[in-house]
């Protein structure tokens, strides 16, 4: 096994598939009800169907067959990439999934471009800066910026850029402009995250003895903070992005909700709801699998950083 | 050397958020106060052209107007196709559509449609006999698939195509409601082809081949739906303002969940108009050029339907000391808005052959206290009554359907508690609330349902369908019931209609509180968005000025 790290990594992840698979099954199935009586509860005044129309629906969804059997041939079909049709909408879950992936990666995308460059400024800054006050200002941002409610965020920004100043949409996803207020929604939480602990790691990485060397051998300011400290001071900040991508996925729940539009927050809030087991389990499946995947090239990244990481032999306990 | 104080991030930031909610207040206030500088436009002549960009609240899971029953989808399914007849909002009354007549056999159980020439399905087939058999059929075979269509055709054997203009539908027993059942966009009439693709196709728009004023165009999940105006179309209600083809181009449903967001984006134009209006929300839009088209939901009102097997609720006394302890007026002064009317019956006052029941129905909470003295209930420490050791208490069965269900119930809890009953509430997923309901598990039910028919009363009474109440079988209510779904005379079935009315409020079966109210918000740049008799969108003569 020592010799391929790469082919545990890929065992962990399908380990990792399975049991997120497993065990939202399980979850799903725990909970009282299921989608054909959600489904027939939504209607106003509650279903006029007889019980033998009722189970009728249930025998075609499947939802009779005792549930080994019923998680049996979900997986199997799962294996083939088929989450099988939604009972809610009657589309295909990984057809409706997969529609509602390039929205929320657009935000996502955009959100964390925009986490990364203000948030990583701010810490930078904030450090760097000899002002006083001008430090303290900067450094305080990031807990405001956790402390915000993301919801509130968002309709406060509507509020000024879309009804008041008519700059950007309230709603929908077209066209770029539509990104932007979502993404910056999005960001804050997230920036402010990333800004915290790059901020942190730098105040712990300039006190260190190798900066007094680096200083001693005449090196300029700029070049100890941006060189030497900053280099060390972004691994834990690069830990986080992985983190971080699993936060931008479950903020889309509230940003699409606000600014209306379509994506995987909304497609999983409507599929939990609604005890839809296909499309929620094609969600957890893909967001698991994003999550490895990015948590993955994270580690892959870290060599570059610190060469004394590497991907072949596993880390020693002592340099 | 240099020294890094570390910042300390607690107090700075509790100030700052501060700072930002006293910054951000005046904004919001100010936005509340505005109209977006919109100014009124001239309200006609009608003008074709156009879209109309509509805000709905929520997702349309489906948009075939067979299957859907949720209010959003009902909404655009609508629009989509023709009905075999219309129903005059005003009256009731059932008229002409795609039958320019038809015949009922005088037990109510055979109806006879004879079809206008000249309409089309938008695949260019004609709207005939066949198809309309095709269309009845295809619904049946729904089965709980269209929850609301398969109610109405219960007891649907099946079409008979008597000619190519004449089609004839049999039923196992009187169903005098399918005549207004026949006007709904549920029994909407879908093209043959379009049974060659399967529900859930359908539902996603794809096949979905109607006759309607518009023709499904694309559908974008939490995003939108966009229909076009069907060119040539020239078959519409007589009931409607104008003929020929409708007036906009295209209508855009934008799905927007958030209701300040929905009614911000109209003032500031990004919409020209909205469903769902929030009571908090429905100050924005009097004068200053917006409309606020309102039309109560004809059928059941939002009421706490008893069950007559449970605890105290067994006892008639108790259910009518109840019903006199709820101030009706209270709930849509405070909780709602006067949009929304105090019901008056068990019916909304625009179902056809509802009765006023407005004495029956006032708030006497003196009155309830005595019936429950002289029942031996007596006030116990806690305020509460009790008799023989048992709590004058019962709970509330509701899920979240309708957003201020929550605090209209939290209001009769406190009305009540005044009469010294205690109501329990018991908020509940869709999928729970169904389960116990099938079950027969719960005191009160709290819901409402929407029919322009009063048959649903017996859907939802009768021992022989839901029987919510849990009757015995000799009760004083079935034969009434039974009486008005066997003619489609009005002036027969309405003393009949009357009778079941006047039973369920004077037994208390049901405990009737407001009328659900469809609340509009319209622009200065929109106009004629109206209601059809079930109070479903009528789109037909909507229309929007050049902007």
């Amino acid at each position: 096994m020592k010799g391929f790290p790469l082919l545990r990594r890929i065992l962990q992840a399908v380990v990792v598939l399975w049991a997120a698979f497993t065990l939202s099954f399980v979850i799903l199935y725990l909970l009282p009800g299921d989608a054909v009586l959600t489904k027939l509860g939504s209607a106003e005044g509650g279903p006029s169907a007889s019980p033998a129309q009722i189970a009728a629906l249930r025998a075609e969804y499947g939802l009779n067959d005792p549930v080994i059997v019923q998680y049996g041939k979900h997986l199997l079909a799962a294996l083939h990439g088929d989450f099988g049709t939604s009972v809610a909408t009657g589309d295909d879950a990984t057809h409706q999934v997969l529609t509602a992936l390039p929205p929320t990666l657009a935000v996502s995308g955009l959100a964390l471009v925009l986490a990364i460059v203000f948030g990583g400024g701010i810490a930078v800054l904030g450090t760097f800066t000899r002002t006083r006050w001008v430090s303290q200002l900067l450094l305080s941002l990031p807990p405001l910026g956790t402390s915000l409610p993301t919801f509130w965020v968002g309709l406060l920004l509507i509020q000024l850029f879309s009804f008041q100043l008519r700059l950007f949409p309230a709603l929908g996803s077209t066209g770029f402009a539509s990104l932007v207020l979502p993404a910056v929604t999005l960001a804050l939480p997230t920036g402010a995250i990333i800004a915290q602990v790059l901020a942190k790691s730098l105040q712990t990485q300039l006190a260190e003895p190798y900066i007094e060397v680096v200083r001693a051998k005449g090196a300029s300011r700029r070049r100890v903070h941006f060189a030497h400290a900053l280099r060390n001071a972004g691994l834990p900040a690069l830990t986080l992005v992985g983190v971080v991508a699993g936060n931008l996925l479950a903020g889309s729940v509230v940003t699409e909700t606000v600014f209306s539009r379509d994506g995987l927050g909304r497609v999983t809030a409507a599929a939990v709801t609604a005890q839809d087991v296909p499309v929620v389990q094609a969600v957890i499946v893909l967001a698991a699998f994003f999550f490895v995947v990015l948590n993955l090239a994270v580690d892959l990244v870290y060599p570059l950083l610190d060469p004394r990481v590497s991907v072949r032999k596993e880390v020693p306990a002592h340099v | 050397m240099p020294r890094h104080t570390p910042p300390r991030p607690g107090r700075p930031a509790r100030a700052r958020s501060r700072f930002a909610f006293a910054l951000a207040l005046p904004l919001l206030l100010a936005a509340c106060g505005t109209a977006g500088g919109a100014s009124p436009q001239d309200a006609g002549p009608p003008r074709p052209g156009g879209t109309l960009r509509l805000g709905i609240s929520s997702n349309p899971d489906c948009v075939d107007p067979q299957q859907v029953s949720t209010n959003a989808s009902v909404n655009v399914g609508r629009q989509l196709v023709d009905s075999l007849t219309d129903q005059d909002p005003k009256t009731g009354a059932i008229t002409p559509w795609l039958a320019d007549r038809w015949t009922v056999s005088p037990d109510s159980t055979s109806f006879t449609f004879h079809l206008r020439s000249g309409a089309t399905f938008s695949d260019g087939s004609p709207v005939d006999a066949a198809a309309v058999k095709t269309s009845f059929d295809g619904i049946k075979a729904l089965g709980a698939k269209a929850l609301l269509g398969s109610s109405y055709l219960a007891a649907y054997r099946g079409a008979t195509v008597v000619d190519p203009a004449t089609v004839r539908l049999d039923f196992s027993q009187p169903s005098a409601q399918f005549l207004q059942a026949s006007s709904t966009m549920s029994l909407g009439v879908l093209a043959p082809a379009a049974f060659k693709h399967t529900a859930e196709q359908r539902c996603q728009g794809t096949g979905l081949i109607g006759s309607g004023p518009f023709v499904f165009t694309s559908l974008k999940p939490n995003q939108n739906i966009v229909l076009s105006k069907r060119t040539g179309y020239h078959w519409g209600s007589p009931l409607w303002r104008h003929q020929g083809e409708a007036y906009v181009d295209k209508i855009d449903f934008r799905v927007v969940p958030e209701p300040g967001v929905r009614s911000g984006s109209l003032t500031s134009g990004q919409l020209d108009a909205i469903t769902d209006v929030q009571p908090v929300d429905e100050p924005q839009f009097s004068g200053n050029g917006f409309t606020e088209p309102v039309r109560p939901n004809p059928g059941i009102v939002f009421n706490l339907h008893a069950n007559v097997t449970r605890g105290v609720l067994a006892d008639e006394k108790v259910r009518q000391a109840v019903s006199k302890g709820v101030n009706r007026p209270e709930v849509t002064s405070t909780v709602l808005t006067p949009n929304y009317k105090p019901a008056t019956s068990i019916l909304g006052s625009a179902t056809p052959l509802y009765t006023d029941l407005s004495k029956e129905l006032a708030y006497d909470p003196a009155g309830a206290q005595a019936l429950l003295q002289s029942d031996g209930w007596v006030p116990g420490p806690d305020g509460i009554r009790t008799k023989n050791g048992q709590r004058l208490s019962a709970s509330v069965l509701f899920s979240a359907v309708f957003n201020q269900n929550q605090s209209v119930l939290e209001l009769l809890q406190q009305q009540l508690r005044k009469i010294g009953f205690d109501l329990k509430i018991e908020l509940h997923t869709n999928a729970e609330v169904t389960r116990l309901q099938q079950a027969g598990d719960y005191d009160f039910l709290w819901y409402n349902v929407t029919r322009a028919d009063p048959d649903i009363l017996r859907q939802q009474f009768s021992t022989k369908t839901n029987n919510r109440s849990k009757l015995p079988a000799d009760n004083p209510l079935d034969a009434s019931l039974t009486e008005q779904s066997a003619t489609v005379d009005a002036a027969k079935r309405k003393p009949a209609a009357e009778k079941a009315q006047r039973t369920i409020v004077e037994q208390a079966y049901s405990i009737p509180v407001f009328e659900l109210t469809q609340v509009l918000g319209v622009g200065p740049n929109a106009h004629d968005v109206g209601f059809e008799a079930s109070s479903r969108l009528q789109l037909f003569d909507a229309w929007v000025s050049a902007s």
